[in-house]
C-alpha cells in the first residue's frame, strides 16, 4: 500500500475496478438474506441465516477480505480522485456538460455519502450483533438471537429509513456507472458485448437498490 | 449576428488573466468560428489593441492546431468538428459566447486563448514509433492484416492531438489520445513487435506529466473532432496489463 501513488493511472483503475466488482458480490449476498425477513413473519428464516453469517468459519475468513476490498476501494477512489482534481489547477469560467456517463461525474460523492451510510449501518447492525446484547428466540430448529426484531426495530425509526434510502439510491447510482465502467477499466470493450454489459449493469443497479429499498420501506408503513 | 464574446485575456504565462467582454456586429452564419475571431482581431488592431491570441493552422480541421474552449465544449457545439471548420450557424444573434483556453496542469496557457500542448509530443517521444525502418510501402498482400485491424488502426491513426479529449474530461485525462496512438501500432504488425514496451513507456510518461487518471466518463469520445472511440482506451488497458503481466521489461 505504501507505493500506491506510484502504481500508474491504469494500475490504480484496475485494482479499483477488482475490488468494486468483488464488493457487488457482497451486496448480493447481503440482499438475499435481507429478503427473508419479509417473507418470514417470525424472522426463523433470517435469524437462522444471520446465525450462519455469524458463526460459519469460511464466513469469518472472509469478512476480513471483505474488509480489505473495502479499504482498497476506498483508498484508491481517494487518491484518484485528488490526482484527478489536480489535473486541472485552473478550472473552466464555463462548466463542461458534454460527459456521456451521467453518473461517472458524482463518483466521489456518492461514494462518500454509502461510506457515511456504511460506517453507521455498521455501527447500528453489526456492532450490536458482534458485541451488543441481542435477545434470544428459540423456533423448533434452534435458538438464535433475535436480529429480525432489531432489523424492524431500527427500521421504525423515521430519520433512519430517510437516510437509508438516500443512501441506497446513492448506492445504485454509484453502481450504475461503476458496473460497466469496471469492465472498460479491465480492458473489456466488445462492439456486441459493452452494450449488454452496460444495460444488465443498469438492471441489475436498479434491481438491487429497489431490493434494499423494499426492507425499510414495507417495515416501516406497514 | 451580433454577438458578444467573453473571451479569456492572459498577456504571457506567468501573467494573470481575466475574461474581456468584446462585441462583434454583422457576422455572417456562412463565417467559421475562426473568420469571427479575425474580424475581431482586425477591429482590435484597427483600434491600436493587442489581438486575440488563438493556435490555427490548416484550417481544415486536418492539423490539430486550433482548440478553444467554447460554452463549455471543447471545439464548440458542433459534433465531430474541430472550431475551424464550425460555423456561425451555431450560434443565434445576441448570444454571449464564452472562449476559453484547454485547461489542465500539462497544458500551460502561453498567452490568451493559446496553450503549450508539447506534453503530448513528450508521449509521442515516449514511445510512439516504430524504433526501425521498416521499408517502402510493402507489395500488396506481403503482409496479411485482417480487414478489421486495418479499419481499427486507421480510425485510431486519425487523431490530430489537438487535445479535446484533454479539454473535455472533467479528469483532464490524456487516455483517448494515448489510447489511439498506441492503438495504431499496436493494431499493425510493424508496430505489434514493440507494442508492450510502448504502451508501459507512453502511459509512464502520461502521468509523470500530471495527466488525471481516466474515470470513463466519456466525455473525450464525445468531443474529439475525430470521433475517436473509447474502445482503445480499452484496447490500451488490455495492452498495459498484459504488458505488465507477461513482458520481459517492465518499466
Amino acid at each position: 500500500m505504501g507505493n500506491s501513488l506510484a502504481y500508474s493511472s491504469i494500475t490504480k483503475k484496475i485494482i479499483m475496478s477488482l475490488a468494486g466488482l468483488f464488493l457487488i458480490s457482497f451486496l448480493l449476498v447481503h440482499l438475499g438474506i435481507n429478503l427473508l425477513i419479509l417473507f418470514d413473519k417470525t424472522y426463523e428464516s433470517f435469524n437462522m441465516a444471520a446465525h450462519f453469517m455469524a458463526t460459519n468459519p469460511l464466513i469469518q475468513v472472509f469478512q476480513w477480505v471483505l474488509f480489505i476490498g473495502f479499504i482498497i476501494h476506498i483508498i484508491y477512489g481517494i487518491i484518484v480522485q485528488i490526482q484527478n482534481w489536480s489535473a486541472r489547477p485552473v478550472k473552466y469560467m464555463k462548466k463542461g456538460y458534454s460527459e456521456l456517463s451521467y453518473f461517472s461525474k458524482f463518483m466521489i460523492h456518492t461514494g462518500v455519502v454509502v461510506f457515511i451510510f456504511l460506517i453507521i449501518h455498521f455501527a447500528n447492525f453489526f456492532i450490536v450483533a458482534k458485541f451488543g446484547h441481542v435477545e434470544e428466540i428459540t423456533y423448533k430448529s434452534g435458538t438464535y438471537e433475535n436480529m429480525g426484531a432489531v432489523v424492524f426495530e431500527t427500521f421504525k425509526i423515521g430519520w433512519y429509513v430517510v437516510f437509508y434510502v438516500l443512501a441506497l439510491l446513492l448506492l445504485g447510482f454509484h453502481l450504475e456507472h461503476g458496473i460497466q465502467s469496471a469492465f472498460q477499466s479491465l480492458g473489456f470493450n466488445h462492439w456486441r458485448y459493452t452494450p449488454v454489459i452496460k444495460i444488465i449493469g443498469t438492471l441489475f443497479s436498479i434491481l438491487i437498490t429497489l431490493g434494499f429499498l423494499a426492507i425499510p420501506l414495507v417495515i416501516y408503513f406497514t | 449576428m451580433d454577438l458578444t464574446l467573453k473571451i479569456w485575456r492572459q498577456a504571457s504565462a506567468k501573467a494573470k488573466g481575466q475574461f474581456v467582454n468584446y462585441q462583434v456586429q454583422n457576422i455572417s452564419a456562412e463565417a467559421s468560428f475562426l473568420e469571427m475571431l479575425d474580424i475581431l482581431n482586425e477591429s482590435l488592431v484597427a483600434k491600436g489593441e493587442e489581438p486575440v491570441a488563438f493556435d490555427h493552422d490548416c484550417r481544415e480541421g486536418i492539423c490539430g492546431a486550433c482548440s478553444l474552449y467554447i460554452n463549455g465544449r471543447p471545439h464548440g457545439p458542433d459534433r465531430g468538428i474541430t472550431t475551424c471548420q464550425m460555423h456561425m450557424r451555431n450560434f443565434k444573434h445576441g448570444e454571449t459566447i464564452i472562449i476559453e483556453p484547454w485547461r489542465a496542469k500539462p497544458f500551460p496557457v502561453i498567452k490568451d486563448l493559446m496553450v503549450d500542448r508539447s506534453s503530448f509530443d513528450e508521449i509521442i517521444q515516449a514511445g510512439g514509433f516504430v524504433s526501425v525502418r521498416t521499408g517502402g510501402i510493402p507489395d500488396a498482400n506481403s503482409i496479411p492484416i485482417p480487414r478489421r485491424n486495418a479499419e481499427l488502426a486507421m480510425d485510431a491513426a486519425a487523431c490530430i492531438g489537438c487535445g479535446a479529449c484533454v479539454a473535455a474530461c472533467k479528469n483532464a485525462s490524456a487516455m483517448l489520445f494515448v489510447s489511439a496512438k498506441v492503438s495504431q501500432f499496436a493494431l499493425l504488425p510493424q508496430g505489434r513487435v514493440e507494442a508492450q514496451e510502448r504502451v508501459q513507456r507512453m502511459v509512464a510518461k502520461m502521468d509523470e506529466l500530471g495527466f488525471g487518471n481516466c474515470t470513463n466518463t466519456y466525455a473525450c469520445e464525445a468531443e474529439c473532432p475525430k470521433e475517436i472511440s473509447v474502445s482503445n482506451i480499452a484496447r490500451m488497458n488490455r495492452e498495459f496489463l498484459s504488458a505488465k503481466l507477461i513482458s520481459h521489461k517492465t518499466f
